[in-house]
């Protein structure tokens, strides 16, 4: 993992157990790997990473259980996804948009690219 | 964990090398020690071994005064030295003449160590070579499981791979008993492991802070020019100018630890004082 200069790294490894979440690599209910497993792969300060499993804790996507490690909450996919949405439409949208209105892209050509987009990533399973 | 009060240190009468030192260093952190050639690092590292003895002033491990030197300080604690000495014998030789002084030393991670670190285990020591001796030292130094786990230049002579390696065996070995000090000239081997930074400047300790604090405090950023901003410090790079300036609306940047070095040693004084305001002691 490479980590950025613009974000904590204890919000990008947030992202990338979310990711991983998302992704359906680690179901609700699964046991997540623990703080210092997670420290020695990527090769960050424990520390760090505690930092990390707090903040995915409040956000309800993980939970401890005590003595035996963290596991992703029922509801967590969820929860990673409503978070996720927040984030892109606070700080993403209003760049995408910023763009859109500087480079005077129309609603019609957006929505002609979205749905080839969608064509040709989300829909050949 | 260690507790450094008023010290003052020479190697000859008349002549300081620090003069009224306070330090405090806890258990549970991974402390990157920087300072300039000759500023002291390894001295002050020894003094805090009970390998060389204050001027003035005390270094004491929870509670007992490290040049003391008592057999239960020194059980509890390593300390691997830039230029190391290993003697001629195979490892497993030297683990049953040395392991014994290291109550908690297991030898099981011993073996693992050197195995991430592709050393043979059935090695005659001062026949590998500089890199792999190191890597022997420091598997040997993790093994001995020790509250205080103290390295000088650990990751001089490494190879690449085996610098990944080191940065995995330390964020293994961390736990809330342990406190690890690490001195580096190699900033960018260690930048996510360390959590807190300690400088040694001019005979004093200009910084003790932890990494969080730092990056609360300022921004890190490079722009095309300085004008028209409130910067503290700036170096010049192909891409415009590196420049630290003071963390106002609480953004996050990453600490570049080389700028951060360059201007805590060219003596800036608005960005130590900035640094100093609400000076965060992490003394538990």
């Amino acid at each position: 993992m490479e980590f950025r200069n613009n974000e904590a790294i204890y919000l990008q490894i947030a992202s990338h157990v979310s990711e991983n979440i998302l992704l359906g690599k680690w179901l609700p209910e699964d046991k997540i790997p623990s703080v210092r497993e997670l420290a020695v792969q990527l090769q960050v300060n424990p520390n760090t990473v505690m930092r990390t499993f707090e903040y995915l804790q409040n956000q309800e996507v993980i939970y401890n259980k005590r003595g035996i490690g963290f596991f992703v909450t029922p509801e967590g996919v969820e929860k990673v996804k409503h978070h996720r949405k927040e984030r892109f439409l606070q700080q993403d949208l209003p760049e995408f948009f910023r763009n859109v209105f500087l480079l005077d892209i129309s609603l019609d050509e957006l929505q002609k690219r979205y749905e080839q987009f969608k064509t040709e990533h989300f829909t050949l399973k | 964990m260690i507790h450094i009060d008023n010290l003052s240190f020479g190697y000859r009468r008349g002549t300081l090398l620090f003069q009224n030192l306070h330090l405090s260093l806890s258990r549970g952190h991974i402390y990157g020690l920087l300072g300039k050639n000759g500023a002291g690092k390894s001295t002050l590292l020894k003094n805090m071994t009970g390998l060389a003895f204050p001027t003035a002033g005390t270094c004491t491990i929870d509670g007992a005064d490290a040049s003391k030197r008592s057999p239960e300080v020194l059980s509890n604690l390593f300390f691997l030295p830039e230029e190391i000495f290993v003697p001629s014998t195979t490892t497993a030789k030297f683990v049953s003449n040395t392991a014994i002084f290291y109550p908690k030393f297991n030898e099981e991670e011993f073996y693992q160590y050197l195995t991430e670190f592709e050393v043979p285990r059935e090695a005659v020591m001062d026949k590998l070579s500089f890199g792999q001796q190191k890597k022997v030292m420091i598997a040997f130094g993790l093994a001995t499981n020790t509250d205080l786990l103290v390295m000088d230049e650990p990751t001089n002579g490494l190879d690449i791979p085996s610098k990944v390696q080191f940065r995995k065996i330390i964020a293994s070995a961390l736990n809330e008993d342990r406190c690890v000090i690490i001195s580096t000239h190699q900033v960018r081997d260690l930048d996510s492991l360390i959590d807190s930074l300690v400088v040694v400047h001019n005979r004093e300790i200009v910084v003790n802070q932890e990494m969080d604090s730092i990056a609360e405090k300022l921004v890190f950023a490079t722009l095309p020019t300085t004008d028209g901003y409130d910067v503290l410090y700036a170096e010049d790079s192909f891409q415009g100018q590196n420049v630290i300036m003071p963390n106002h609306e609480g953004v996050f940047s990453r600490v570049d630890m080389e700028l951060f070095f360059n201007a805590i040693i060219s003596d800036n004084q608005p960005l130590l004082q900035l640094l100093q305001k609400d000076k965060y002691e992490n003394a538990i």
